[in-house]
């Protein structure tokens, strides 16, 4: 089971390594993270994917609540919610593939933000999936289409509707 | 006016204000300032150590023993690595305690300078929280949250890394304690959930084989009274962690002593057949469920502890009850009397003629498979561990404070010495902290200066920390020493008996003992050797006689190093499969 989990925490040094740090110390792992102050500069808002059984996603849930400087923490799948994933890739462009990933990246709404006469680079927002799905179609085109260079945010979320993570 | 105190001269004062008797400690160039400060003052009284570990071991004795936060001091780098393995210690086990670190001044931060060590980043794991001071000002500040942190919710240590620079005595600033402190991430559980506490009464009503599980978490929370109340009014039988030895009277009736890896038959058996375990202020540890998917198959689980993240960690409750022990446990007691009172008085009949056939069961257990308690000493026999611990409790009156290290010497303490009250059992149950035992007892005879205080002990765990002999002598603890000297690291020795081929891998050294006696002589205090079991009782009585009242004394007793600790969990099994002897086994395993 895949959670998401957001997390606020105090805006404090050292804060940030407490959260890493209980992950490796007991055994949790984190597929992304992603980290910034929020619009009150005392506190920071933490987006972390994980995966566990319930139980698992219970207990880590509990043990970073555990943790002085977290304020909040939710996980955003256990409702409906919003999240999204920035992908910057650069791939090599040369001949027909050029033309395929222009029009790969329309068709997943990515926009083109830097060009060079080999080379496109990739901005794609969206759902990790939509990414992976992206990242998969133009590594379909062939040799031509090299895959250079992949970059992406890990994830950021929200709940829908009327479900709100503050102080 | 507000006083105007420098960074160092606030610290102190903070811990003046805080109430702190005792600062355990020990100087070094980044804690100077700091040394300072506490030799201009009266109030607070410095025990200066021999190793920074002992520090930790005393300020969690004393923390343990009077439930007062310790307080420790050590400087940067190897001091503050030197204190790692007792905040470890304290943290495994959920003992109150505030150290404070010396660090580097700010501007040498980060760049390797000498004892310079990441303090903050090298106990993170091993602590509750932890502060680094960024600016003087924020002295008392933190101070006020790292006692408040430390003592409020699950108790814990606190870290606080102060950089040398910010005690500098020539600047100073506003010191004022009472202002309030804000800590809006942190507000931990009180109140239990009023539903749940209706809902765990009526399973107890409803249990036709209840019994209590008790942990440490019950003498953290200071919740004894309510405890033994609520035991009384419904008569089930008691059961005990090896945190939680004390909270519940040994000597009761109602006790079945400790539960776990070396408890007792009845205990574990009783945990076997239970159909409701009652689980106050315990975390379910490896050592007292054995394997979790065989633990209590037939019952339900009333799991009660101030930590929401102990509550189905292990073992799923039915009934979840988080807060403070002593609130909650009241708060069953009293939802327990009223619907007792509602019950027509046919039914209270038909509960207690229930719980008297599980008495039967559990009285049967008990008859048949006890602890060894009728020991007698045998001439030209070797002293069992055993009787020297039923020595000690029979001289003690059962009423001494006891700490122990940790091995062999630690079980036969537990299971042979009935603790009453609580905080009178000091043992690092956790961690498991070799080395623990001397400086703990020191802890508490700082904390209860007339209090008879014996540390139970080996002599691999006691090399660990007896350089603290010289801090005995220069503040005069009148520790009793109970050396049970079985020339092995008897615990690792039975291990490899039992599952090794006894093969002795690195757990002897026989031939390169010192001789005690004269090593504590040396150090100024008085010692005594015993190996003959006839001598046993005199040799014990002169320890705590009148006349060694004020001294520390060195009980040396060689013990038969072939004695094992029984009962013992069979490895992956359930809770009634235990080897009871070298010759007998119960449960599945038999």
């Amino acid at each position: 089971m895949r959670a998401i989990l957001a997390v606020l925490l105090e805006n404090e040094a050292g804060a940030l390594s407490r959260v890493v740090g209980l992950f490796a110390q007991r055994n949790y792992n984190i597929e992304t993270l992603t980290v910034a102050p929020t619009e009150d500069t005392t506190l920071s808002r933490l987006t972390l994917t994980t995966t566990g059984d319930a139980d698992r996603i219970a207990q880590i849930i509990k043990q970073l609540d555990k943790l002085v400087e977290v304020v909040s923490v939710i996980n955003l799948c256990a409702a409906d919610h919003v999240e999204r994933e920035l992908l910057l890739v650069k791939v090599r462009a040369v001949g027909e593939a050029r033309q395929e990933i222009k029009r790969s990246a329309d068709v997943f709404r990515g926009q083109i933000v830097d060009v060079t006469s080999d080379t496109y680079t990739v901005q794609l927002v969206g759902p990790s999936n939509k990414l992976d799905a992206f990242i998969n179609a133009i590594g379909d085109n062939g040799a031509e289409a090299t895959i250079l260079e992949v970059v992406r945010s890990g994830v950021s979320g929200m709940g829908r509707g009327n479900r709100v993570l503050a102080v | 006016m507000t006083e105007m105190l420098s960074g160092g001269d606030m610290l102190i004062r903070s811990l003046q204000d805080e109430g702190v008797e005792y600062i355990f400690g020990y100087p070094g160039g980044s804690a100077l300032h700091i040394y300072d400060a506490i030799f201009r003052q009266q109030k607070i009284e410095h025990i200066l150590v021999r190793h920074e570990q002992a520090a930790t071991h005393m300020a969690d004795g004393y923390a343990r023993s009077t439930g007062q936060p310790g307080v420790v001091l050590v400087t940067s780098g190897p001091g503050a690595t030197n204190a790692i393995t007792g905040i470890a210690t304290a943290y495994m086990d959920s003992i109150p305690m505030v150290v404070i670190a010396g660090q580097v001044p700010r501007d040498l931060i980060g760049t390797d300078a000498f004892q310079e060590t990441d303090m903050v980043g090298i106990s993170r794991p091993v602590v509750k929280h932890s502060f680094m001071v960024r600016d003087a000002s924020e002295i008392p500040g933190i101070v006020k949250k790292a006692f408040h942190i430390a003592t409020t919710g699950r108790p814990g240590p606190v870290v606080i890394d102060v950089p040398k620079d910010t005690t500098d005595p020539a600047e100073t600033f506003e010191y004022d304690y009472s202002k309030p402190i804000n800590l809006r991430s942190y507000r931990p559980a009180y109140e239990g959930d009023m539903g749940q506490i209706k809902a765990a009464v009526a399973a107890i009503l409803a249990a036709k084989r209840p019994v209590f599980y008790v942990g440490g978490g019950v003498i953290q929370g200071n919740a004894k009274e309510p405890l033994r109340a609520l035991a009384k009014a419904v008569g089930a039988p008691v059961t005990s962690t090896l945190m939680g030895l004390g909270a519940f009277p040994g000597t009761d009736e109602l006790s079945l002593g400790m539960l776990g890896m070396h408890g007792t038959y009845e205990a574990n058996m009783a945990m076997d057949e239970t159909d409701l375990v009652i689980a106050l202020g315990a975390r379910f540890d490896d050592r007292v469920t054995n394997n979790p998917s065989k633990f209590s198959p037939k019952a339900k689980i009333i799991h009660m502890d101030v930590d929401p993240a102990s509550i189905d960690k292990i073992i799923d409750s039915h009934i979840a009850l988080v807060g403070d022990a002593s609130w909650v446990i009241e708060a069953i007691w009293a939802e327990y009397q009223s619907q007792v009172k509602q019950r027509p008085a046919a039914q209270s009949d038909k509960q207690s003629e229930h719980l008297s056939e599980w008495w039967q069961q559990v009285n049967g257990w008990r008859k048949e498979h006890g602890l060894n308690h009728g020991l007698k000493p045998e001439a030209g026999k070797a002293i069992l561990p055993q009787l020297a611990v039923q020595t000690l409790y029979r001289v003690t009156k059962g009423e001494a404070f006891v700490s122990s290290d940790v091995g062999q010497h630690q079980m036969f303490a537990a299971q042979y010495y009935h603790f009453d009250e609580p905080r009178r059992w000091i043992n690092s149950g956790g961690l498991g902290t070799m080395g623990f035992g001397l400086p703990a007892a020191m802890g508490v005879q700082m904390g209860s200066p007339e209090a008879v205080v014996a540390c139970v002990t080996g002599e691999g765990s006691f090399m660990m920390n007896m350089q603290e002999l010289s801090t005995c002598l220069q503040y005069g603890l009148p520790i009793k020493i109970i050396n049970l000297n079985n020339q092995a690291l008897g615990m690792v020795k039975q291990w490899q008996d039992m599952q090794y081929g006894g093969r002795h891998s690195q757990s002897t050294y026989s031939d390169s003992l010192p001789d005690f006696k004269t090593l504590v002589e040396a150090f100024g205090h008085v010692g005594i050797k015993v190996s003959d079991a006839t001598q046993l009782d005199d040799a014990m009585e002169l320890a705590f006689s009148e006349e060694n009242k004020n001294r520390l004394v060195f009980v040396d007793v060689w013990v038969d190093p072939h004695e094992h600790v029984y009962p013992m969990a069979i490895k992956g099994g359930a809770m009634r499969d235990m080897i009871l002897s070298k010759t007998q086994t119960s449960g599945g395993a038999s």
